[in-house]
């Protein structure tokens, strides 16, 4: 029932990810971060089976900035999502995979060209301009088609952001009552209001 | 040969670890490193060699982060320092997958002696040929200096130097260092110490500040050229002050005699 988004615009990328844990029909918990700094200008986000997927994400954390520590250089985004699926395809091949999906959105400092991986549990990993993860992604990928365009500026993204927020609200069977909003460009990772 | 400082390390009649003394002996024929600790600032000061004319500069690191805070220089073996190096940043990391929270300098300077005594006491391997100095801050916002020796020993200091000329560089740290200096004085008591023993000057120390922010920075050879160029305008005024000085003494001296 969770839900990930991620749209990209001119030199930012903009994630939503919602905060409830919820188990089985049971709402646990609301107000969780389902996302974990990658370095300065990478964010990940995540669903999936409850202990998998903090587990992984920093474990992928810790591992990138061991790397930018020992290199002196920072992985980028697209490294890093090789390096994460790697690591999915890895475990999926033992008797225990981790059953995690995720958005991978990180921000070029220099280049400031934004970059978006979408990843599943069965590490395929694509490329894209938005991306949906979950059963939002059967309401919202049809929106975020017909609205996204290249370069679209912070508060055209938002505008889209909210509207993928809203046909949730009306088609979606279980409520998501709550998401964080995020902001990944050059200048590192902030939160937002839409 | 006498057989006791071949394959491992073990201990000769009288009590010694041969190997782990030839690693000392490797550590003194080092370049010389120093740390001082200020108020809210610490500072590591290298020996750097004058790299060929050939040769990129960049490729040689002496001083290494080995996480966002925590900074380390060493004297000896560079690669054996390598090797060092990348066990404790890997530490670093997995301390904090484990527990959520980043190494203390302490911590990381156990760890890390851990590692060099456990190579004194292993079949088939032999000691790290380096000493380190390790800098950083915790939340705290205290400043840490920490040394490690190939036997691994490990100890606190207010200032400290390994490498060659050790021994004269902390006699003049112990004779100038001052509780509570600022940034500047802490910097230029780390150029003054390494001036002592490096003949060449600037052009052959590199510094590397850390603020109560945790931020490394390397000095500019131009920012390390300026203070050491305020040096040595200090020292030729105190020079001067002392010969004036003797001059008037022995002036003194002529006048008493010449009115007997």
């Amino acid at each position: 029932m969770e839900a990930l988004f991620g749209i990209t615009g001119k030199g930012f990328v903009l994630t939503a990810s919602d905060t409830t844990m919820a188990r089985s029909i049971v709402i646990m918990k609301h107000g969780e971060d389902k996302s974990r700094v990658l370095n300065k200008n990478t964010l990940m986000m995540y669903t999936g089976e409850a202990g998998d997927t903090v587990q992984f994400a920093e474990y992928v954390q810790r591992n990138v900035q061991l790397y930018g520590i020992r290199n002196g250089v920072p992985l980028s985004a697209h490294a890093t999502a090789s390096y994460t699926r790697r690591e999915l395809a890895k475990a999926l091949r033992t008797r225990n995979p981790y059953h995690v999906n995720l958005l991978i959105a990180g921000t070029d400092p220099k280049t400031e060209t934004p970059e978006l991986y979408w990843l599943d549990h069965m590490a395929s990993m694509v490329k894209m301009p938005f991306a949906a993860q979950g059963y939002a992604s059967y309401f919202c990928m049809s929106t975020m088609d017909r609205y996204w365009k290249p370069d679209m500026t912070l508060e055209e993204a938002k505008a889209l952001m909210q509207k993928c927020i809203d046909e949730l609200k009306i088609r979606f069977i279980a409520s998501l009552p709550q998401f964080t909003i995020k902001i990944v460009d050059k200048d590192g990772i902030r939160d937002v209001q839409l | 040969m006498s057989g006791y400082d071949s394959a491992l390390t073990v201990f000769s009649p009288d009590g010694h670890l041969f190997q782990v003394e030839y690693a000392l002996e490797a550590v003194r024929k080092g370049t010389c490193a120093v740390g001082v600790r200020g108020k809210d600032v610490v500072v590591l000061g290298v020996e750097k060699k004058t790299v060929a004319k050939l040769q990129d500069p960049r490729t040689i690191r002496k001083i290494t982060m080995l996480d966002d805070h925590v900074c380390l220089t060493f004297a000896g073996l560079q690669a054996d320092a390598r090797v060092l190096i990348n066990k404790a940043r890997i530490e670093c990391q997995s301390h904090r997958l484990t527990v959520e929270d980043p190494v203390s300098v302490e911590y990381i300077t156990r760890y890390i002696a851990g590692v060099q005594q456990k190579y004194t006491q292993s079949g088939g391997v032999r000691p790290f040929g380096i000493s380190t100095l390790i800098i950083g801050f915790d939340a705290d916002k205290v400043p840490k200096l920490y040394q490690t020796d190939p036997s691994g020993i490990y100890s606190s200091w207010k200032a400290a130097s390994i490498g060659r000329s050790a021994k004269t560089v902390r006699e003049f740290l112990e004779k100038n260092h001052k509780d509570d200096m600022d940034r500047d004085d802490t910097i230029k008591l780390a150029i003054r110490s390494l001036l002592e023993i490096v003949q060449t000057g600037a052009k052959n120390i590199e510094i590397a500040v850390m603020g109560n922010d945790s931020v490394l920075r390397t000095l500019d050879a131009s920012e390390v050229e300026a203070v050491t160029a305020l040096i040595e305008k200090e020292n030729a005024a105190e020079a001067e002050k002392k010969n004036k000085k003797k001059g008037d003494a022995s002036a003194a001296a002529g006048e008493s005699s010449s009115a007997s």
